[in-house]
């Protein structure tokens, strides 16, 4: 594993990727020899499960390619990809809450002064200003605006739900370009390997929670949200997220150390967050954001991109801390 | 490509960008029949909603109707209509010796295809008005052209009356099943089944 740390950058990318495609095209490929095989007539659970399942490859293979074209494209390229991703993401949370005629203005506020420049400081590395823009700023501005529309009904309720949306949707997924653009530890310029780090620790500590979830049928701690989330499946979960920190740790600066605990941290707040957009969904009545039969087109943009927009502020944050990052 | 071309496919893009402009092709499937479109108005991109909803290769064949006097007051907004939307001009004021219909049925005659709203005018509390006759006259002149009902939703988020930017909130536009006159039946009867065919498409709120 040393002695990958000594490759060049350029050839720890190609690397990677090989590895992500190659992975994907292994499963895709097993996916499709088996669904060739008679099988007799599927329960209707098995197939709710195979077109889970399918669904989430090619959110897969779309989260897979995205990622090359944010690394090709430079770092104006990725702010940009992002952006467009956090202003669909924002969409699709704005759809689904209910907002009224008075709130025309503020929501302006939110899509195209905030949303933009939150993106704008993440491009030109103004990471003080980036971490407090939203919470100081931003939390005055829109009741503010929303105030000035004059409808004191449900005020509190509106703003909260507007505030929570920029907030999950500008300003927890624009930490994903900045991670791209900060310079930590002694090789700068490798921001996008921490990105990666991120999503994949992130997306095994997910998945291996799931699996385990479903093997050890513990009981659930907050059975109204999520019939599969517990201690134990959680706990596992994130014993892999730090496996999986550990295992990548020569893309990163970190020690094995270090990566084993950023690991942990990615690893559970990821799966957390996705705890809290399940209880959010709960609440608006839907299922998974992008329902087949949802009316509002929505294409369960904010499913994939939750457990990133909690967890990359906090990874983040610890990483700029630990490593007392230059601004 | 024209430029009236290009505009059209830039309308179509932002359209699709702010509101997503889905299509759900319930009751029909997109075809290239001549068919009347008729769907519930609450704002000025009703239109353009529609448009975009549409496959591409129908858009050139499928034509609003505009007010003359509005849409033809500047050049860029008599181009706009004009050349990139073929909007079907009426005018609102109605005169002595001219049938209100006359270019609608002139379209429909050329085989085109229409979107109208028959309540007329926008309304504002979301539910629909009764409907004009107008659509009643067309069916009855043009028994061969299949008339789809169409709900769209959501879109009185995207710009209330009286606001001039939108705000991105997804939208859709359900198509249902065709309608068609029944032999002998009565004007307001029909008129009302209409509207229903569009009230039937409006999905449960949640």
């Amino acid at each position: 594993m040393g002695s990958l740390r000594d490759l060049d950058a350029e050839q720890q990318v190609a690397l990677l990727f090989l590895m992500l495609f190659g992975l994907l095209v292994l499963v895709s490929a097993s996916a499709i020899v088996l669904s060739l095989r008679e099988r007799a007539e599927p329960t209707l659970a098995q197939l709710e499960r195979h077109d889970r399942f399918v669904r989430d490859l090619r959110a897969a293979w779309v989260g897979a390619a995205l990622f090359w074209l944010a690394w090709i494209s430079g770092p104006v390229g990725s702010t940009l990809l992002f952006g467009v991703l956090s202003f669909l993401a924002l969409r699709e949370f704005i759809t689904l809450t209910h907002t009224r005629r008075a709130d025309h203005r503020s929501l302006i506020l939110a899509f195209f002064v905030i949303l933009p420049a939150q993106y704008l400081l993440a491009g030109g590395r103004w990471f003080d200003l980036f971490s407090v823009f939203v919470p100081v700023y931003a939390f005055v501005a829109l009741p503010v605006a929303s105030a000035l529309a004059g409808d004191p009904k449900r005020f509190l309720e509106r703003n909260a739900k507007i505030q929570w949306g920029v907030m999950v949707c500008v300003y927890g997924l624009s930490h994903a370009p900045a991670l791209l653009l900060l310079d930590v530890g002694p090789t700068p310029g490798r921001g996008a390997f921490l990105v990666f780090f991120l999503v994949s620790v992130v997306a095994v500590g997910f998945i291996a929670q799931e699996v385990m979830a479903a093997r050890l049928r513990a009981r659930p701690i907050a059975r109204q949200i999520s019939r599969s989330f517990s201690y134990r499946a959680w706990a596992l979960g994130v014993a892999a997220g730090m496996l999986a920190g550990v295992l990548l740790y020569w893309i990163t600066p970190f020690e094995p150390e270090q990566a084993l605990a950023l690991g942990a941290i990615a690893a559970a707040t990821g799966s957390l967050g996705e705890l809290v957009m399940r209880a959010l969904k709960r609440d608006a009545g839907v299922r998974t954001w992008g329902q087949a039969a949802s009316v509002t087109g929505a294409v369960g943009l904010l499913d994939r991109v939750a457990p990133l927009a909690f967890a990359a502020p906090v990874f983040f944050h610890a990483v700029r801390w630990y490593f007392k990052a230059p601004v | 490509m024209t430029l009236a071309g290009l505009t059209g496919l830039l309308l179509a893009f932002i359209a699709r960008l702010i509101t997503g402009a889905q299509g759900h092709w319930r009751g029909c499937p997109p075809k290239a029949e001549q068919r009347i479109y008729f769907a519930n108005h609450q704002s000025h991109l009703d239109w353009v909603l529609i448009w975009a909803a549409l496959p591409r290769d129908l858009r050139a064949t499928t034509r609003p109707i505009a007010a003359r006097d509005y849409w033809t007051k500047s050049r860029f907004k008599h181009w706009l209509t004009r050349a990139v939307f073929h909007a079907v001009y009426v005018d609102r004021q109605r005169t002595q010796d001219q049938d209100p219909l006359e270019p609608l049925v002139e379209a429909l005659r050329h085989g085109d295809s229409l979107v109208i709203f028959p309540e007329g005018t926008r309304s504002t509390t979301g539910e629909p008005q009764p409907f004009k006759s107008g659509l009643y006259h067309l069916a009855e002149q043009f028994p061969q052209v299949v008339l789809v009902p169409a709900w769209i939703d959501n879109v009185q988020r995207v710009m209330p009356k009286g606001e001039v930017v939108p705000v991105p909130i997804l939208c859709s536009v359900t198509f249902g099943a065709p309608i068609a006159l029944a032999p002998g039946e009565d004007k307001r009867a029909f008129l009302d089944r209409a509207r229903e065919a569009v009230l039937a498409l409006r999905p449960a709120p949640a």
